[in-house]
């Protein structure tokens, strides 16, 4: 398998990613991520906690979908392009729901010989609704040089 | 204590190796079977060399920083914060084997009025990560929120 590669001079401003869609998130994966990323704030992996502190059940960590996210943007970019990732969290995602991963291209440019896009990114739910939105840039390859 | 005083407040510094089976863990934590963090064979052709880590590995950091969470250094109650953004600037691949040193610190930290009336407390978190050969690899920013009571959508 070869890595697959992205050239600057094949994106248009407009372009959109390919989706990544994550079927109903379940409490297996919450906690899969808890102990993968240390994050054991128990509010996502302690239905008692969850409730008493006035959620109806426990929900994903932000960075679990910022992680969906980041795996949709490097398939599409390639790996080690990125030069900057933000995202912002804006509705929880609940166990059950399904999360779609999308993205668009704003910008192209050469700046210091080197060759960058900028792209608006987000995560929703089966509802449409943004559970995370976000940009990048990443730094690609031209067919010009090597 | 007015919150502008966490400001500054510096955060200890720690390493953190970065793990192969870390790594991989984490990826399938993500579902991306992309075989740049589990294929070593496959890895080592690539312009890398080895197993890459993640975009968003770093957040591992926690099993290996010292001194307590972000809520706990900034006296956050747990229950009611929200991680409202995070953001990351890549400098150089970080690959398994490395060794990161990570220097952290709060850059910012502010109230504002909630939306349905008491206050919401902003806490930024910065942290600079290392390699061994001291080449700056990646910046994260961490921004959380603490709510003036229980949250409710």
């Amino acid at each position: 398998m070869e890595p697959k590669v992205l050239f600057f001079e094949d994106v248009r401003e407009g372009d959109e990613a390919p989706s990544l869609v994550i079927p109903h998130i379940t409490r297996t994966q919450i906690v899969k991520y808890a102990g993968a990323s240390g994050d054991f704030n128990p509010i996502h992996h302690d239905e008692i906690y969850a409730i008493r502190a006035g959620n109806e059940k426990v929900f994903a960590m932000g960075m679990l979908t910022a992680g969906f996210l980041s795996h949709m943007i490097t398939d599409w970019v390639g790996d080690g392009n990125l030069r900057r990732y933000k995202v912002r969290f804006t509705t929880r995602i609940w166990p059950g729901d399904t999360v779609t991963c999308k993205g668009k291209v704003t910008r192209k440019y050469a700046e210091g010989g080197k060759n960058f896009i900028e792209a608006e990114v987000f995560a929703e739910n089966q509802h449409g609704e943004k559970a995370v939105t976000g940009s990048f840039v990443a730094e690609l390859p031209s067919r010009l040089k090597s | 204590m007015p919150i502008q005083d966490l400001i500054g407040k510096e955060i200890p510094t720690f390493e953190m190796p970065i793990e192969r089976g870390k790594i991989r863990e984490f990826a399938a934590a993500i579902g991306d079977d992309n075989p740049i963090y589990y294929d070593l064979e496959y890895a080592k052709k690539t312009k890398f060399g080895g197993i890459l880590a993640p975009p968003t590995f770093t957040t591992t950091k926690s099993f290996w920083r010292i001194g307590g969470t972000n809520q706990e250094i900034a006296g956050l109650d747990n229950r009611f914060v929200l991680h409202g953004e995070e953001e990351y600037e890549y400098f150089a691949p970080i690959l398994a084997g490395d060794t990161l040193t990570c220097k952290g610190r709060i850059a910012d930290a502010y109230e504002k009025p909630g939306k349905r009336g008491g206050k919401m407390i902003f806490v930024v978190f910065e942290f600079n990560f290392f390699n061994q050969r001291k080449e700056k690899v990646l910046t994260s920013r961490s921004t959380l929120i603490q709510t003036g009571g229980v949250v409710k959508e």
